[in-house]
């Protein structure tokens, strides 16, 4: 689960990690009395998104008067910003968060994340901040500082201070690195963070710290014992479709094609939406209904991904394990009977009671086309929905 | 042979008298698997599906001699459990419960690798189906039936995919050593590697079937460990295609979010590593049939 900047380093700072004076605001008016509550003559007033680059998609936008500040707000608020992290549909700006200016004399990174390679928190640095840490991996390597954590002891001092030197931290500011080093860490696995980025991290003028930018993602399996994190869940920054699935405990990404499926098993999907794109279409989304498909779960996950508009045809592909296919099969015919579905149906059950599944989507008397194989429904699928598209032409 | 589970190991059900433990017990049983009992705290001393039911694994292994478990606790106790087997000396651990927070899963391998290798639990899942040695036993929540017995040895991340594999395969009249299912969580109990290693060594696994899919960097080292130290051919599948960068897609590891996680990446590599692999996701019993006819 993602958060806001602001969250973030509101998170950070219980955690001893020191960021500019700042105020959140949801209106323009609201913008400005931020801006006069932080004293100083610059302010910094940033999107607040669920997604990073937001500097060149004109999201951050630094300010030296009131006036500036209420042009900035009025520029942002209720807009959508398109990142290269957001994908054209872009991301609606409803919160601003109003910075006070910092004058900066070095800009460094820091990130902590969940290494599934070495199965450890891995802490990365580099002495050169404010780029994508990827573009600077892929031009100089060498740069970037890798530290491993032992997740029985945690991060030492020792570690954390060869961070510090290799971000090239004057020796007088040691300790402070140390302790926002270490500050980072805590909140990472107090919390239950994969991902904590702070880029940059900057020493300013007067030789302080601060956190300019932070990014935290949370494991969302640990959610269910970390409720404060759980109620920062921003639903504007999400599809729709993909809150209305959660909200119905399914698993769904919406994609940009127009195929519509509906499966049962996260790998078996994927394998699906594959074997369409190889059939020549496109999936529409990327739906796992779970293993206790029930009617009325069936039904809902029919609803949801008819709700795009974009969808031509759809796809069901069900190999059923702990449940039936003729479970299955009566779920999907009362889906199609109630929700009164105009467009083409494949439908491909494997598994447990196959034979007995198929005779109750044959007998129904509904225009349901069904594939015994999985290269057979993604072709017939993919047909009725060229088919669909010719007649509209 | 085949590795991990036969019909003569002792299995308990960690998580016993619950609804699903109850459940999928009585299909493990109804498969020929040798459950021996369960285990629940505080309903020690009960029986359950005519069963013994211990407060502690230790309990298990002391007085039937239970050497396998299945956890079926939910996410927020599942990793203890699993520490609680391998203290106990469980030799062999498969994890069904979805849902397990990534640290814990860092704690609980931190905690096995504590143990000398010779000691080690061996732990699959979570997140995953199990593990079945057609017609000898099964320790997990699969359709027993779509497997039959045979040479292919199969590691995969998905359930229902490792499904669809199996019947492709039935339906040629291939059969399977083992199926390991490994999970769908960024940090697993066993890795494609750690399974593909004992599948080399199994006498009777002939080809290896590993099914993939996108993030994480499991499959390519896979790859490099059977070019370095397979004799047997590997065979391979990854999902996720169509996946775009970024976004889970259902499975907690199933995130492309660095450069080689995506699955045509994953092809490219494997493919010069010199595994074969499925064209599409229908043809993986096809293109397992073709290299054994080459054997």
């Amino acid at each position: 689960m993602n958060i806001h900047e602001y969250q973030a380093k509101e998170i950070l700072a219980q955690y001893g990690v020191k960021i500019a004076e700042g105020g959140l605001a949801y209106s323009v008016v609201e913008a400005v009395q931020r801006a006069r509550e932080i004293e100083g003559d610059v302010w910094v007033v940033k999107a607040q998104i669920h997604s990073g680059a937001r500097g060149k998609a004109g999201g951050i936008k630094v300010c030296r008067t009131h006036t500036e500040v209420e042009q900035a707000a009025e520029d942002l608020i209720g807009k959508k910003l398109v990142t290269h992290q957001t994908g054209p549909a872009g991301k609606i700006c409803s919160r601003i968060y109003v910075e006070a200016g910092t004058s900066i004399s070095k800009e460094m990174y820091l990130s902590f994340m969940v290494d599934r390679a070495s199965e450890r928190i891995i802490m990365i640095g580099a002495a050169e901040g404010g780029m994508e840490i990827e573009k600077l991996a892929e031009t100089n390597p060498d740069a970037i500082i890798k530290i491993y954590i032992e997740p029985a002891v945690g991060l030492q001092d020792f570690q954390a201070r060869k961070m510090a030197f290799g971000l090239g931290i004057d020796p007088a500011q040691l300790n402070h690195a140390v302790k926002t080093i270490k500050g980072c860490y805590r909140a990472l696995r107090d919390l239950d963070a994969n991902t904590l980025e702070i880029n940059p991290l900057a020493i300013t003028a007067n030789n302080e710290i601060v956190a300019l930018d932070a990014k935290m993602v949370f494991d969302e399996n640990a959610l269910f014992r970390r409720h404060k994190i759980a109620e920062l869940r921003d639903n504007t920054q999400v599809d729709n479709r993909e809150v209305a699935a959660a909200e119905a405990g399914l698993s769904y990404v919406g994609l940009d094609g127009d195929i519509g499926c509906m499966i049962n098993g996260a790998g078996l999907a994927m394998a699906t939406m594959d074997m369409i794109k190889l059939a020549g279409g496109e999936p529409a989304n990327f739906l796992d209904v779970g293993g206790g498909a029930s009617a009325e779960r069936t039904e809902k996950a029919f609803r949801l991904v008819l709700a795009d508009a974009n969808v031509k045809a759809m796809l069901v592909n069900i190999f059923a394990g702990i449940n039936r296919c003729d479970w299955i099969a009566e779920g999907v015919v009362q889906a199609v009977k109630n929700i009164d579905m105009k467009i083409p149906l494949v439908v491909r059950l494997s598994g447990t009671n196959v034979e007995e599944g198929r005779s109750i989507i044959k007998n129904s008397g509904l225009p349901i086309i069904t594939a015994d194989t999985l290269a057979e429904a993604a072709e017939k699928v993919v047909r009725a929905r060229n088919e669909v598209v010719a007649q509209k032409a | 042979m085949a590795i991990l589970i036969n019909e003569k190991t002792k299995i308990i059900v960690q998580g016993f008298t619950g609804r699903i433990g109850t459940f999928h017990a009585q299909e493990m049983i109804d498969y020929g698997s040798n459950v021996v009992g369960g285990v629940t705290p505080g309903k020690g001393g009960q029986k359950h599906l005519g069963l013994p039911v211990f407060n502690t694994v230790k309990e298990a292994v002391e007085q039937v001699g239970a050497e396998a478990s299945i956890v079926f606790v939910p996410p927020a106790f599942a990793a203890d459990s699993i520490m609680e087997a391998a203290d106990a000396g469980i030799k062999y651990c498969v994890s069904i419960t979805d849902g397990i927070p990534t640290q814990d899963m860092m704690t609980v391998k931190n905690f096995l690798r504590r143990f000398p290798k010779a000691d080690r639990m061996l732990m699959t899942g979570p997140n995953c189906a199990g593990t079945i040695s057609p017609g000898r036993a099964m320790l997990g929540i699969m359709p027993g039936h779509i497997y039959i017995r045979g040479n292919v040895g199969v590691v995969g991340r998905s359930g229902t995919l490792g499904y669809e594999a199996a019947d492709q395969m039935r339906l040629l009249g291939i059969g399977i050593s083992t199926s390991v299912g490994i999970g769908g969580d960024p940090i697993p109990g066993s890795s494609h590697r750690d399974i593909l290693e004992r599948l080399e060594q199994d006498p009777e696994t002939k080809v290896a079937l590993m099914i993939g899919e996108i993030g994480g960097p499991q499959e390519v080292e896979a790859g490099k460990f059977a070019k370095e130290n397979m004799t047997k051919p590997l065979v391979a599948y990854i999902a996720g295609l169509t996946a775009p960068e970024g976004r889970r897609m259902g499975h907690a590891g199933a995130i492309i979010s660095s450069a080689g996680e995506s699955a045509a990446e994953k092809v490219a590599m494997l493919k010069e590593l010199g595994v074969t692999i499925c064209p599409t996701p229908s043809l993986m019993g096809q293109t397992v049939a073709e290299v054994l006819a080459k054997m």
